[in-house]
């Protein structure tokens, strides 16, 4: 089992699934074609785990390095003598424990959409797009070289954008979908310059010879400058800007809220777990890229996501519907990854950063999903996305209630759920390179907790709404899923990603710092704290609060007025100012030149027709006229 | 009896049979069985030259066949093929079988409307294979005319406006195209000796450059009106919507790539060094050609004009790649025109039979398609992800081998005009999803779409037909690009070892 040869089959049966349900889907039963797909996966998460234990635990350990384990790599598209595509499967630390990440998440959601998603029409599609999807994602983790990764990072945003229209007759989804594609391949237009920029400078794709720290990629890379920052970093910074729209960061962040129209258990897989991460991993894919070649384009990586995690977070206080809140909390989340790649350095303790960021995005990955599925039973019990439409929940739905409190807990960073160790390291290696950034994220941590618990305090507590039905518990295709992912938000906080996943491959011996930990957990505590008074003694201080900050508190809940501004670029700027004028100059100008020489050759050719006119006078006329004419010339040319 | 001169016969056998049924019914099926023969005959085309290829026939062209047709001149019938022309060849069987079965509801002139679209057909067939520079001029003007009567006849709105818009400024385009050929047929023999059409023998001397300067943009503009070269294009949204649909499958996916395929085989073949030289007027032009298509798509409203002018952008990228004179990016080139050449005939498939059950083609009167029509619907989600460079479909694999090519070009010059092209793929996206959106998606339109039916088998044979190849290039894009690549090698050994002056 060590040559790894099985991992083909792991991105090889969604594809196989997506084929057969998308083609013969519509004749299956639905249930037959849901179990299909969930089979195929639970086969896929097998795999994975098998392909973990022996990655970590039996091949790859020796001497205490991972070592990168290309399983195949072929040729695919054939560029130059240099530059080719391959397709092949690249086995490091990050990429298999991404395999476990996807797999887990991914069956967790098949199966409570098996419950969630009955009855609803297009059952088989949903389940082919979600096997498309886990196939992209598979393919573009085990990347052996950049452009394969672009090509299932496309692929993740068809099956994005299939997913969040699944319900294609709603306006609202069809809008959010069409600008969660083009959102993203605006900034992938980024990322494919970026490409093309690093690879006319390495002359190569593969990620082998890229991100060797002593190799000729890396070593050749400072060189011709463009405005003061080499040519290397403008190309990271071009990738990473793939990287900012994929994940969400700001400025990109917009179409991640409105994706929130999918099914919720799409939001949870896709928009919560792994496709949004895959900006993060693609940071760190290229992380000694960044490092050693182009650090200025590491300081953006750090900038922008503690902005967009301190941003984001504070529009999640103000957002009365339920999954938007959880969208927020996203950005802000995947904030805290980019934040610590950001800060993290090459090698040994010095790489703790990259080791947080990847142990956030486990950990993260479990909580959020899980958050996104409690939002999804909880919206299956009342019918409504609103948090107005909800309230003294706790009884109704025990175990969504418990589950969903470990999954704040978690978020909140408070110990001993898994969300209190990775936070602590990312907040440990950004205190060791940037004070500012360390306030900031300290900060953010005390929002997070306390829009959490507004938001839990609200659901679970207070008072009952008028509820059309009594409010019942999911089916246990939907709960099963919940205690799983509950059980990994818990205690997922105990692996130690020091010894398994790390920015060079050794391990390393970490702590926990209390000097940090602890006015964390203090800050977290005060924002739980506070949502308390505000939503559960006192519930009308946050109206009171509202009136005090009337001005920024409606800057937050429009969301800064982001979307407008980019409204108004696309619809005016680009429609108006662009495409219209150039639409009339086609038809008018370059068009209007086409048929104004036509018109001249018709008004022309009348005109010389008249001289045709067989009339004997007119033909004497023009003879008499001609050789008049011809004489006079010929006397003046004479003389 | 030569394989490929029954590229020419078959057809014009289909038409035989075309006139002789007695049954109009029957001219469908003849033409049905007369294309899909030559569908075969391609496939059967391909694996020959793959297997003449295999075995070490390292000649430029295969299967060639020379007849000396008029002496004093020195014109011959000369055809040959090389990986190219046969991937063209394959590419217009594809289409035009498509074409059959996507037109089998027309019920005015039938008879005359097959004909004319199978003898349009014997034209592009004639240009592929043909190596002579003359008879190749022939077969061009072939197409020509039969486009002018179907688009002229049997096509909607103003049809004969855009009928005669488009064959005057084909015909200006031929115009320019005859000085050139005769101006390098003038030139062929610089050191004396028989002057020559054939490309082959030309492409072994070097023409004179003073003559290279005149003749190269006179055969490269010829050649790029029907490529829809800025700012010759305008004849290409009004064309392909007054055409019958079969008429805008054929065109778009087939005639405009003779524009491509010409301006590569002879402008740039034969004169390597002008081309090199004044590429940079023409870089700009298609430049603009790529983007300014792509922003015009986004604001029409007519779902042939959106193509149209998608096609302008697309196409646009052709002449642009072939520009770049590098084995990459010409290679992509080709595949550019083969992927087009497929995803514009299933859009214009596609949009004929929607106007056949809608009786629109304004995307604001329509909406909510998919409900009531899913198998066209979701067709047309396919070519549009194709279009907007979807991976696993042909128009990825096309663009990033463009992209990619023109991107190791060493002059910044290129470079840039690489990253502005580039920018095309976010508008395309724009302009693809917006259609998709408004026209296939939301709540449906109208009551009376309950009545539709989904597609017929004819509609599903035309709309798969072109899928599978969209498909089988977009997932193994090596089996096409190995072989149109190697057939380059002589393109990139002239190119290099061009005089510089």
């Amino acid at each position: 089992m060590t040559d790894f040869n099985y991992t083909l089959w792991i991105f090889l049966i969604p594809f196989l699934v997506f084929i057969l349900l998308g083609l013969a889907g519509h004749r299956l039963k639905a249930r037959i074609s849901g179990l299909l797909g969930t089979a195929a996966l639970g086969v896929v998460t097998v795999l994975s785990y098998i392909t973990a234990y022996f990655y970590y635990f039996r091949t790859a350990g020796i001497n205490d390095v991972f070592r990168k384990i290309t399983v195949f790599d072929s040729t695919w598209l054939h560029f130059t003598d240099t530059l080719e595509i391959k397709m092949g499967i690249l086995l490091d630390p990050i990429s298999v424990m991404m395999l476990i990440v996807i797999s887990t998440v991914s069956l967790m959601v098949h199966i409570y959409s098996l419950g969630y998603m009955k009855g609803e029409k297009g059952f088989e599609r949903y389940y082919s797009f979600l096997s498309l999807f886990a196939f992209s994602m598979m393919g573009l983790v085990v990347a052996t070289n950049i452009f394969q990764m672009y090509i299932f990072w496309e692929l993740v945003g068809i099956s994005s954008y299939l997913l969040i229209g699944f319900y294609y007759q709603k306006p609202e989804a069809v809008r959010a979908s069409k600008k969660a594609f083009i959102v993203t391949r605006f900034a992938d237009l980024g990322f494919l310059i970026g490409i093309l920029l690093l690879s006319f400078n390495t002359r190569t794709f593969d990620f082998s010879v890229l991100t060797d720290p002593q190799g000729t990629a890396i070593a050749h890379s400072s060189g011709i400058s463009f405005l003061g920052l080499s040519v290397t970093t403008w190309s990271m910074i071009l990738v990473y800007l793939g990287g900012v729209g994929k994940s969400a960061m700001f400025p990109f962040h917009i179409w991640l809220p409105d994706a929130m129209e999918g099914p919720t258990p799409v939001s949870a897989l896709i928009h919560a777990a792994t496709m949004v991460v895959a900006g993060v991993y693609l940071v760190a894919r290229m992380f000694p890229v960044y490092f050693f070649a182009a650090p200025a384009a590491l300081e953006i990586v750090a900038w922008i996501g503690a902005f967009s995690s301190l941003f984001a977070a504070i529009i999640a206080c103000t957002q009365t519907d339920i999954k938007r809140v959880l969208a927020y909390s996203t950005i802000s989340q995947i904030g805290y990854m980019m934040l610590a790649l950001g800060v993290s350095g090459y090698g040994g303790h010095d790489g703790l950063g990259f080791m947080a960021s990847m142990f956030h995005l486990f950990t993260h990955a479990m909580f959020k999903a899980l958050l996104f599925l409690c939002a999804g039973a909880i919206i299956h019990a009342v019918h409504s996305n609103f948090m107005i439409d909800m309230g003294g929940l706790r009884k109704y739905l025990p175990l969504t209630h418990l589950t969903f409190l470990i999954a704040c807990l978690a978020i909140s960073g408070i110990p001993p759920f898994s969300g209190f160790f990775s936070k602590d390291e990312i907040l440990a290696a950004a205190f060791h390179h940037n004070k500012v950034l360390f306030f900031i994220e300290y900060a953010v941590a005390g929002i997070t907790a306390f829009y959490m618990f507004r938001l839990y305090f609200t659901v679970f507590r207070g008072e009952d709404r008028h509820y059309h039905t009594v409010p019942h518990e999911a089916p246990p295709t939907m709960t099963i899923p919940l205690i799983i992912l509950a059980t990994a938000a818990a205690f997922s906080g105990f692996i130690p990603f020091s010894k398994l996943v790390t920015s060079d491959g050794k391990a390393f011996q970490t702590h926990i710092e209390w000097g940090i930990a602890i006015p964390s957990v203090l800050i977290a505590t005060t924002g739980i704290g506070t949502a308390y008074v505000m939503y559960v003694r006192n519930p009308s201080l946050p109206g009171r609060i509202i009136s005090i900050f009337k001005h920024s508190y409606k800057l937050a809940l429009n969301k800064f007025y982001i979307d407008e501004m980019y409204l108004f670029i696309t619809k005016k700027i680009i429609f108006r100012y662009i495409s219209e004028p150039v639409a009339w100059f086609d038809r008018h100008i370059v068009d209007g030149t086409m048929n104004a020489l036509a018109i001249v050759t018709q008004v022309v050719s009348f005109r010389i027709r008249e001289f045709q006119s067989g009339q004997l006078q007119k033909y004497a006329f023009f003879f008499i006229s001609g050789t008049i004419l011809l004489a006079l010339t010929l006397i003046y040319l004479l003389h | 009896m030569n394989i490929l001169s029954l590229f020419v016969l078959i057809p014009l056998l289909t038409i035989a049979g075309i006139v002789m049924v007695k049954d109009i019914r029957h001219v469908k099926v003849v033409s049905g069985i007369g294309t899909g023969i030559q569908l075969i005959m391609s496939a059967i085309l391909t694996f020959l030259y793959i297997q003449a290829r295999q075995s070490g026939d390292t000649s430029e062209m295969l299967f060639v066949k020379d007849l000396v047709w008029f002496r004093s001149l020195n014109i011959h019938f000369a055809v040959g093929v090389d990986g190219v022309s046969v991937a063209m060849i394959a590419l217009t069987s594809i289409v035009v079988f498509s074409g059959v079965f996507a037109s089998w509801e027309m019920d005015y002139l039938t008879r005359e409307f097959f004909i004319s679209l199978i003898l349009l057909a014997t034209g592009v067939f004639g240009f592929f294979i043909s190596l002579d520079l003359f008879t190749m001029f022939l077969f061009y003007e072939l197409a020509v005319i039969p486009m002018y009567l179907l688009i002229g006849i049997w096509g909607s709105g103003p049809k004969e406006y855009s009928a005669m818009k488009l064959t005057l400024m084909l015909m200006g385009a031929s115009a320019l195209l005859l000085v050139g050929i005769l101006g390098i047929y003038f030139n062929s023999a610089p050191e004396g000796g028989n002057l020559s059409f054939n490309i082959i023998e030309i492409s072994r001397t070097t023409i004179p450059m003073k003559a290279q300067y005149i003749f190269f943009p006179l055969t490269f503009i010829g050649f790029g009106v029907l490529g829809a070269l800025f700012p010759f294009h305008t004849w290409s949204p009004d064309g392909h919507s007054s055409a019958p649909t079969a008429v805008s499958m054929l065109h778009a996916g087939v005639l405009m790539k003779l524009g491509g395929y010409g301006a590569f085989r002879v402008a740039i073949f034969l004169m390597p060094e002008a081309a090199r030289e004044l590429s940079w007027i023409f870089i700009i032009l298609t430049t603009i050609s790529v983007v300014y298509g792509a922003f015009g798509a986004i604001v029409q409203k007519d779902l042939k004009y959106i193509n149209a002018y998608s096609s302008v952008s697309h196409c646009g990228l052709v002449l642009f790649a072939i520009l770049m004179m590098n084995h990459t990016a010409m290679n992509g080139a080709v595949i550019q025109m083969i992927s087009h050449g497929l995803m514009t005939a299933l859009f214009f498939a596609l949009i004929g039979m929607i106007y056949g059950r809608t009786h629109t083609r304004m995307i604001n009167e329509m909406g909510g398609l998919m409900k009531v029509i899913p198998f066209l619907s979701v067709c047309y989600v396919i070519a549009g992800l194709a279009s907007l460079g979807l991976p696993g479909l042909s128009g990825f694999v096309a663009e990033m081998t463009i992209f990619v090519g023109a991107f190791q070009h060493p002059d910044t010059f290129q470079r840039v005009a690489t990253i502005i092209a580039v920018s095309s793929i976010v508008i395309t996206a724009v302009y693809i999803l917006r259609v998709i959106a408004i026209l296939l998606l939301g709540p449906s339109e109208k009551n009376s779409y309950e009545l539709f039916s989904d597609a017929r088998w004819y509609e599903r044979l035309s709309t798969v037909t072109l899928i599978v190849f969209i498909a089988f290039i977009g997932l193994l894009p090596f089996l096409l690009t190995s072989m149109t690549g190697a057939s380059l090698q002589p393109f990139m050994n002239k190119i290099l070892g061009m005089n510089i002056f």
